[in-house]
């Protein structure tokens, strides 16, 4: 889900109460494909200690369809296959629990 | 229309009578506080017609973290280490660019005319964290709810940035580890630095990943250390000193604290927006430059400056440190001290410690780093993964 600004039509993820284009705050919610195009990659070898048990992961910036950039964990893919440009699709960790001011956990896969 | 927009000769904004250092490393048993007092004394020891506590009237000091000493209020605590209270004391945080912002306070102290003299400065003690500790602190200068909360560390950040200049540009990892090499040499030759040993390409090119591509000799040393600058008015200069070292442009911009929200990967916006209010403000070009000191967290970042402060095109900033021309011989000599890579980034201290090598260069005191006839440098001091960015120009008196 996204925040649609209703006067100049910007795609804001994360949602603000302030239009970075128009400087409208007049939004709606729009639901996005959760499809998009990877713009950059890394592998992450040294972790913060919450994540060692990960070490190592790959993290990605990745394109939504809509416009919006999201960056996070890719799962299901090997880092020598991962290419800039490739799809990829959002997916949400629902084994591990949120609470604000966290967000849900999600990650990308291949579609 | 601006004070410096009216086409008169450049006056300078404030100038710089004296500089310290402290010894940049693992300083064992050291606080954060002695640091910052071992670099005063040097400023103070250097400028006999300086009276500190008289003459001081308020200090300014980067400090990024709280986490690694669980200190805060950090202002107070130095400007009584440093012998000035009851002086006013001010911390600035902006991540990696805490005292280059500090400095910028600074400048708009004595330019607004409240202070006639003051201190700015910086200071981080990181070396009795564990390397995870630090990995976690430093991600708090990047956006907890999506970088932070998906386990994406500095390295990863600029990981991202080198892979997307990769992708778009061509440049290449030994291009990247020319930089570790290029300041692995300078830092040789500062007996200040963290590291001192030089890096052979091939030892770099195969260090082990941090976050791929970026290696361990791409990345710049978690290190304690502090340093400071004492500025006046430039009319004032002469009483304190006979070689003070003008600053004749600021800039400072920001960006958006997440990288993904960024419009570019391969670029920092802030930094070439603050390099161009600067360069405005100094009536100054890249060309005219005789030395830089630029933000090298990370290897890429070097290769990313060369080309936001306008030394190359963009994506040539690879070829540039190839070709040589920004090693202590060539024609833009970058990052003298060793640079963040080599003589060590204690994050709070960096943008002052920058300033203090210019300085050095500029009064002739860089002894085996030394530049010739150097007369203009610049620093530019980057915090975070680019959501802010100070630049400075330095004219010789």
């Amino acid at each position: 889900m996204a925040a649609k600004c209703s006067k100049c039509g910007a795609m804001l993820l994360p949602p603000r109460l302030l239009c970075t284009k128009c400087f409208s705050t007049d939004f709606e919610w729009v639901k996005l494909s959760g499809r998009g195009k990877l713009l950059s990659y890394t592998v992450i070898h040294v972790s913060p200690p919450q994540f060692e048990s990960m070490a190592p992961y790959t993290v990605g910036i990745v394109e939504l369809e809509d416009g919006p950039h999201l960056p996070s964990i890719i799962r299901g893919v090997e880092p020598e296959k991962i290419r800039v440009g490739m799809t990829l699709m959002v997916d949400f960790d629902t084994s591990m629990p949120s609470q604000w001011p966290v967000w849900p956990r999600y990650f990308f896969r291949p579609p | 229309m601006l004070w410096w927009e009216d086409g008169l000769v450049r006056k300078p904004l404030v100038s710089i009578v004296s500089a310290g250092l402290s010894k940049f490393g693992r300083r064992d048993g050291v606080y954060g506080r002695e640091l910052f007092t071992e670099a005063a004394r040097e400023a103070f020891e250097k400028c006999p017609n300086l009276d500190p506590v008289k003459d001081i009237e308020a200090l300014f000091v980067g400090h990024m973290g709280e986490s690694y000493e669980h200190q805060g209020h950090t202002g107070p605590t130095l400007s009584d280490w440093a012998g000035l209270l009851p002086k006013p004391a001010m911390r600035l945080e902006s991540a990696c660019a805490s005292s280059g912002a500090a400095l910028r306070c600074g400048i708009f102290a004595i330019l607004s005319g409240m202070h006639k003299v003051v201190m700015v400065g910086g200071v981080e003690k990181m070396t009795h964290r564990t390397t995870p500790e630090v990995t976690e602190f430093l991600a708090m200068a990047s956006d907890f709810p999506f970088e932070q909360w998906h386990g994406i560390t500095f390295p990863g950040l600029y990981a991202l940035m080198a892979t997307a200049h990769m992708h778009r540009y061509g440049t290449t990892e030994e291009q990247m580890a020319m930089v570790a090499v290029k300041n692995h040499h300078n830092g040789a030759l500062n007996p200040k630095a963290h590291m001192q040993k030089e890096v052979r390409l091939e030892e770099a090119l195969s260090s082990r990943v941090i976050a791929w591509p970026l290696k361990l000799y791409d990345c710049s040393l978690i290190t304690d250390g502090a340093s400071c600058l004492i500025l006046t008015r430039p009319e004032l200069a002469k009483k304190f000193t006979d070689t003070p070292v003008h600053i004749i442009g600021s800039g400072q911009a920001s960006d958006a604290i997440g990288l993904y929200e960024r419009n570019e990967l391969t670029t920092l916006r802030a930094g070439k927006l603050a390099g161009k209010e600067a360069y405005k403000m100094a009536g100054v070009r890249p060309q005219d430059l005789d030395v830089a000191e630029a933000h090298d967290c990370f290897t890429i970042a070097e290769i990313i400056a060369y080309e936001d402060l306008g030394f190359c095109r963009p994506g040539k900033g690879g070829s540039l440190v190839e070709k040589g021309i920004t090693t202590l011989e060539g024609k833009i000599p970058v990052n003298t001290s060793g640079g963040l890579k080599s003589k060590g980034h204690p994050v709070g201290a960096t943008g002052t410690a920058q300033a203090y090598e210019i300085y050095l260069q500029l009064t002739g005191q860089a002894g085996r780093r030394q530049v010739s006839e150097a007369e203009v440098g610049l620093t530019h001091n980057v915090g975070g993964s680019g959501a802010t960015a100070t630049v400075h120009i330095y004219r010789r008196g």
